[in-house]
């Protein structure tokens, strides 16, 4: 790595890059092989030995998904309600954190630590619950009833990130727009919200994926088949067709898209938020 | 953990809120930015009131919808622990005291619960540790594609956890899978197959490694940060001391790695205490005979299959107490040798 002669150091690079390459195929056979099972008719899915490449292949299984199925239907549900869980928290949670950073009121850290409590809960322990509560309120079997709750649930740690880039920004720049007679709403959304854009990013891109990703609330929120998410529509499609896993990969692969088109956007700022949060996905 | 030590600090500025007095300003500022500053002192009360209404409307839906979701459910769940609940008529509740938790801890689906947990914990926490830090170290020279690596290894932890488990049930079915033509075929290791998922035991091979496959690029990640910290200085100094590279890497990199070790170790424990959607789906949620469960399948499975949510939300304030002991002890046991 710093000393040693050039041949020494050329043979530690190889075996640095055959070790990471050995890596890599562990972490990636099992996705390579969903691709391979999806691309597969029916018969061929079990066949021996088991083929990383598909022999005949076909794109059946995913139209087989997409129209006979209503994954697009679950694929819309998800995409409905990741967007609008992820807008809306970036909204109420930058309120909040700039509530925190920047003005003062009686029982702030009251406040600020019963928020903090919320990072420290087991999401799974508050759905009975939850389920309750969304009883009462008529928000079980609709997307509503899931956006509220994936708002909910990541405020805690966003608004936490949150302050912490508020925090950062200058108060010189606030305080001369306060002195030209702006509002502290006006100084929220001119001045401060451009200022923590990447900051901003890092919680949109963590709730999408929160919300794209959850399963357990949605399993006992939605019974009714049209308000399905894809965990919940994939899960019980394979739990119904317990062989047809062609269909159940294509399905997934589907779903997975998405997630991977945010994170080869956005990777720098994923890296970012796992660092200053130690969210973990 | 960072939320923790965080937290402790900015109690310090408690007294001294809403006074916008210059010396909590001073002392709240200085943990952010270095810019230290004097304030001009209050010029009137009522500057002060319409402070407090302007920061309660930022608050206010936030508040809501936190209260509503979080917290109300948080203290409800701590009361619907002490009943035999029902879910039809809340009325017709009956209070059972500390009933629900005395028949968790003899319940031995509980304690079977428990120890598969604690199991899997005890296994997938270090084995991340081990390897996300040894994919770290690799990372952290001077090679080309870094970021391609970094994203393939990646690729597990954004990847939705309901797929990845369908993909490693799919891996180790007993008729077909991938795993079982490994062994017999090319390794012969075995000469019939193994009925990974119907066996109380095995059937916790495809849950433990898919929970080690899913976490290692983010721990991988997080130490990647944590060694890219460490001044360069530090092992140039002594690699000209002549100290091997495993020295180095034993008596520089590991102690400086403290913190991040800590912290790697309280965020595993935790997300593994909490591990669910794995198990639910490849054992069916306790499958067979309801031997395989975690703390959280069996919760759901009293909860929304036997509608006994009182014993339930004893089984979930259960685990978080254990999860709130672990990490006391653990932040204390791994604070105490930090020297350095």
């Amino acid at each position: 790595m710093i000393e040693g002669s050039p041949t020494r150091k050329r043979v530690s690079l190889g075996v640095t890059y055959s070790l990471l390459v050995l890596g890599v195929m562990i972490v990636t056979v099992p996705f390579w092989y969903m691709v391979a099972t999806s691309l597969k008719p029916q018969a061929f899915v079990f066949e021996i030995p088991p083929r990383l490449w598909p022999s005949p292949a076909t794109i059946g299984n995913y139209i087989e998904a997409l129209t006979k199925e209503s994954f697009s239907l679950y694929f819309l549900n998800s995409l409905i309600v990741a967007s609008v869980a992820t807008a809306l928290t970036v909204g109420v949670s930058a309120m909040m954190a700039y509530a925190f950073a920047r003005l003062e009121f009686p029982g702030k850290e009251v406040v600020f630590y019963s928020l903090l409590l919320g990072m420290m809960i087991p999401p799974v322990m508050l759905i009975i619950p939850q389920f309750i509560v969304a009883k009462n309120l008529n928000l079980l079997n609709s997307l509503t009833g899931l956006i509220v709750v994936y708002i909910s649930m990541n405020l805690s740690v966003q608004t936490f990130l949150l302050r912490g880039f508020f925090e950062g920004i200058p108060r010189s720049l606030e305080e001369a727009a306060l002195i030209d007679g702006a509002g502290r709403w006006t100084i929220f959304r001119r001045v401060a919200l451009p200022l923590v854009r990447p900051g901003l990013a890092v919680v949109a891109i963590f709730t999408f994926l929160y919300a794209w990703d959850e399963f357990p609330w949605a399993n006992v929120a939605i019974k009714e088949t049209s308000k399905r998410t894809l965990p919940i529509g994939i899960a019980l499609f394979q739990s119904a067709h317990l062989t047809e896993w062609g269909q159940v990969f294509a399905a997934s692969i589907v779903a997975i898209v998405p997630v991977i088109i945010v994170f080869a956007v956005f990777q720098r700022y994923f890296i970012r938020g796992d660092v200053s949060s130690g969210m973990k996905g | 953990m960072r939320s923790i030590s965080f937290s402790a600090e900015a109690s310090d500025t408690g007294p001294v809120l809403g006074t916008r007095g210059a010396q909590g300003r001073s002392r709240s500022s200085s943990r952010s930015t270095s810019k230290k500053r004097r304030r001009v002192p209050p010029k009137q009360r009522l500057k002060q009131l319409k402070q407090g209404s302007i920061a309660a409307a930022f608050l206010l839906p936030g508040i809501v919808l936190f209260t509503t979701f979080v917290l109300g459910p948080l203290l409800f769940s701590f009361r619907i622990s002490f009943y035999d609940w029902n879910i039809i008529k809340s009325e017709n509740s009956i209070w059972v005291g500390l009933e629900n938790y005395a028949r968790a801890l003899g319940d031995p689906i509980f304690r079977r619960a428990v120890l598969n947990t604690a199991a899997y914990t005890l296994v997938t926490v270090p084995a991340q540790i081990v390897l996300g830090l040894a994919v770290a170290v690799l990372l952290n020279q001077a090679i080309r594609g870094k970021s391609v690596f970094r994203v393939l290894y990646y690729l597990p932890v954004i990847t939705p956890w309901v797929i990845v488990s369908l993909i490693f049930e799919f891996i180790f079915l007993g008729q077909g899978g991938l795993a079982n033509y490994f062994l017999r075929d090319i390794l012969h290791v075995t000469d019939q197959n193994i009925r990974w998922l119907a066996d109380p035991i095995l059937t916790f091979v495809p849950i433990f490694l898919l929970g080690i496959w899913k976490g290692v690029g983010w721990t991988a990640i997080i130490a990647l940060a944590g060694l890219q910290a460490i001044p360069r200085e530090f092992h140039e100094a002594s690699a000209v001391d002549g100290a091997s590279a495993w020295a180095r890497f034993r008596h520089i990199t590991l102690p400086l790695m403290r913190p991040t070790l800590v912290f790697l170790t309280v965020v595993l424990t935790i997300g593994g205490f909490n591990a669910y959607i794995s198990n639910l789906l490849i054992t069916n949620g306790g499958d067979p005979l309801d031997k395989t469960h975690f703390i959280l399948t069996l919760m759901y499975d009293a909860s929304f299959t036997k509608l006994d949510f009182g014993y339930g939300a004893a089984i979930s304030y259960l685990l978080m107490f254990f999860v709130l002991l672990m990490s006391i002890v653990q932040i204390q046991l791994l604070r105490r040798r930090v020297e350095l």
